[in-house]
């Protein structure tokens, strides 16, 4: 199952390559990572996804824990939250494609952030499956090139992840 | 005021350090010079830094306290890798201190560069880069106390040559507590899970106490005991559990795994609950973990959290020290006045002493003694009784490592010291060496192999200069045994470079010329007079070369992708 697992890390050089190190030292795929400095000076946060069964997340928990550079951390996909990833994309659009593409764009609720004569360079946000859906939608004929930012998210209502 | 150089020495110092071991190099040498001048914290200079991290090993495992090295940059660091890995695997607390080239070369490829925080970054428990000298009060203070608490482990400091300037002076206080937001190791257990696991035992029928290394570093044999008795229950220790409980105790059942006794594996196999302290469920103990003691609900007690159900599930999980969590435990079962199923303990009792009588190692000897040939196993029953079952032992990685493992029976713990969760050659000799340092008066032994020697036998000079008079007891079996053992079951006898064709160097003139006393053995009934010789001189060196027996196996040994009970017991017998 795909969990998404937020992280609070020092913000001490170095902190960032054990995480990352841990996922592959052990094992643990990291589908994407994402990871800037908060509103407190000494803490950065970090959100990974992540593919595994109730056991390996709890494996994956555990040892993130245990890293001492590993302030505090949540699942956020044990409870209701909202997940976000920007992408920026660059499509073909010349002639009959040109309107075909914005009705599209407009449909996903994108903005097209520049123009030449030959093709948008579109920005998109939501959660990953609406950043697919949207990628299938365009089609790979289409697609010239794709950066998206992976996800971060946050929980729904009271819940808060802090120190 | 005090430059870093000094205060780094002098943070040791106030930490409680006694001894270092180490080797200079350019990175390190304003820290050598401010070792120069203090007598407080003595160094011991070993003569490969690999050594230098197996002796603080030695030494912390001996002692429960913290192991220091010191190491230059570049081959220095990396010299010192495998002795790191072999106290990670262990969860050994260690400190070691490597030189770095000046923070502005950082970087550049600057000469004995290597980047020593990411190198050791998956075998250590934390790592510190200094970046100011006025930093290095604290993370001295940091390091010592994150390698020794919780589940120890090593600890690097990484300090660049800039930072231990001597025209840098700095104000100088050594911190007495640290703080650490983000690290809070583990101390009492759930109480409704320990009432549970005790619940669980009370009725247990066919109980089984399983305990590991972390029984020995947690100090809690002397609990441990009292638990075992209060319950009637057999008790097994694994490899790095053993002296954890008393090897010579009626209800020890011996060590369990991969060569572990008949009686222990077949206990464990048939228990119906298994209490797990310390121990970590290692697959060379489990075997198949799909065929996992079928019948056993398991309590696993462990200050790591991560190790609970990492391989084999828990089902009364606890978090906590051994010590405390056992203490409550006993407590516990004292406060409700019950008892365990008196009647389902004997019968219990009768079917391992049939298991005992049957393949048991210590109820008969069940290795051919018909030839000529030293039995390796003899030779450890003999250091037993020459040393009265109460030297340290430290041991190599091979054939021998295991017949000392199962036949000098340890009735404390810190006595036996080798490297299980790693299993490196070569850790032998040096981590005799920090034991002695540890222990001057102390008998201590090491039992090594021809093969593993060799991987730190240049360590025979760094005994002559600092009088660690080790003795090492070398199985010389003029093969990679333990390789050898596995190609003669697996690949139909293809020695393929486990033997070394008359390249063996003469021990015993080896031994002479670094100062200590050689002897080799090459008939059975001088064994016991030699030792006795060996061990007669107290204030010596002794290497001891004895001829056994090529074709010994270690059995019994467990089939690989089986059950915990199914094993061989020797070379034609399968049960
Ligand atoms: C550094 C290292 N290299 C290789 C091995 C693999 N290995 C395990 S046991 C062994 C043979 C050890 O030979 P020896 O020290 O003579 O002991 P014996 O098994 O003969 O008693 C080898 C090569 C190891 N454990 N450590
Ligand atoms: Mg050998």
């Amino acid at each position: 199952m795909r969990r998404i697992i937020s992280v609070l890390v020092e913000n001490a050089p170095g902190a960032l390559s054990r995480v990352v190190g841990l996922f592959s030292q052990r094992g643990y795929n990291i589908e994407s990572l994402t990871v800037a400095p908060t509103e407190d000076q000494t803490l950065s946060r970090l959100t990974l996804t992540t593919l595994g069964d109730d056991h390996k997340i709890e494996q994956i928990t555990k040892h993130l824990n245990k890293l001492i550079d590993v302030v505090k951390l949540v699942d956020l996909t044990e409870g209701a939250h909202i997940e976000r990833e920007l992408m920026l994309i660059k499509v073909k659009a010349s002639g009959a494609q040109r309107a075909e593409v914005k009705r599209c764009v407009d449909i996903f609720r994108g903005q097209i952030v520049d123009v030449t004569s030959t093709l948008y360079t579109i920005q998109i946000t939501g959660a990953s499956d609406k950043l697919d859906a949207f990628l299938e939608a365009v089609g790979d004929a289409s697609i010239i090139e794709v950066v998206r930012t992976g996800v971060c998210g946050i929980s729904r209502g009271e819940k808060v992840l802090s120190l | 005021m005090l430059s870093g150089g000094d205060m780094l020495i002098r943070a040791l110092k106030d930490e409680g350090v006694e001894v270092v071991f180490g080797y200079p190099g350019g990175a390190a040498l304003h820290i050598y010079d401010a070792i120069f001048r203090q007598k407080d914290v003595k160094h011991i200079l070993v003569r490969h830094e690999q050594a230098a991290t197996h002796a603080a090993d030695g030494y912390a495992r001996a002692t429960g306290k913290v192991g220091t090295v010191l190491v230059t940059s570049g081959p220095g660091a990396t010299n010192a890798i495998t002795g790191i890995a072999t106290a990670y695997m262990d969860s050994i607390p260690m400190v070691v201190i490597s030189g770095q080239v000046q923070s502005h070369l950082i970087g550049e490829d600057a000469f004995q560069e290597t980047d020593m925080v990411g190198i050791s970054r998956p075998i250590v428990k934390h790592s510190f880069l200094i970046k100011h000298p006025s930093e290095i009060a604290e993370t001295v203070k940091k390091a010592y106390y994150i390698a020794a608490t919780g589940r120890p482990g090593p600890v690097v400091i990484d300090v660049p040559k800039d930072m231990t300037h001597p025209a840098n002076l700095f104000a100088y206080e050594y911190p007495d507590k640290v703080k650490l937001r983000s690290y809070s190791p583990a101390t009492r257990g759930h109480a409704g899970q320990i009432k549970k696991a005790v619940q669980l035992l009370l009725a247990a029928k066919r109980p089984v106490i399983y305990a590991g290394g972390g029984v020995v570093q947690g100090n809690a044999s002397g609990l441990l005991r009292d638990l075992v008795n209060m319950l009637n229950a057999p008790c097994t220790n694994t490899l790095m559990g053993l002296g954890a409980y008393p090897g010579t105790d009626k209800r020890f059942v011996g060590m369990l795994g991969m060569h572990g006794t008949y009686e222990a594996n077949m206990t464990m196999h048939h228990s119906d609950v298994i209490l797990a302290v310390g121990a970590r469920f290692d697959d060379r103990v489990t075997n198949a973990v799909s065929k996992f003691c079928p019948n056993a609900k398991i309590i696993h007690i462990d200050i790591d959290p991560a190790s609970i159900s990492k391989t084999v599930v828990a089902d009364v999980p606890i978090v906590g020290s051994v010590e405390s969590v056992l203490t409550d435990m006993i407590a516990l079962i004292k406060e409700s006045n019950e008892k365990p199923d008196a009647e389902a303990i004997k019968q219990w009792w009768q079917q391992i002493d049939e298991w005992r009588e049957r393949h048991g190692i210590y109820h008969k000897t069940r290795y051919d003694t018909s030839s000529d040939l030293i039995k390796p196993q003899d030779v450890i029953k003999a250091i037993w009784e020459v040393t009265k079952g109460d030297a340290y032992v430290t041991s190599d990685v091979g054939q021998h490592q295991m017949f000392a493992a199962q036949y000098y029976l340890f009735d404390k713990p810190r006595r036996w010291i080798n490297s299980g969760g790693l299993g490196t050659m070569g850790f032998g000799l040096p981590a005799a060496m920090g034991v002695q340092m540890a222990d001057r008066e102390a008998t201590v032994v090491c039992v090594t192999g021809e093969g593993s020697i060799q991987m730190c036998i240049q360590e025979l000079s760094c005994c002559t200069q600092y009088h660690l008079p080790v003795k090492i007891i070398c199985l010389n079996n003029q093969a990679l045994g333990m390789v050898r053992q596995w190609q003669d079951m697996q690949y139909s006898g293809r020695y393929a470079e486990s033997l070394y064709e008359d390249s063996l160097p003469d021990f015993v003139k080896l031994a002479e010329a670094y100062g200590h006393v050689g002897m080799r053995v090459t008939k059975k009934e001088d064994l016991k007079a030699k030792l006795a010789e060996c061990f007669a001189m107290k204030d010596r060196v002794v290497f001891m070369d004895i001829m056994v027996d090529q074709s010994e196996h270690v059995y019994p040994m467990q089939i690989a992708t089986q059950s915990m009970r199914d094993m061989l017991v020797s070379k034609t017998e399968r049960v």
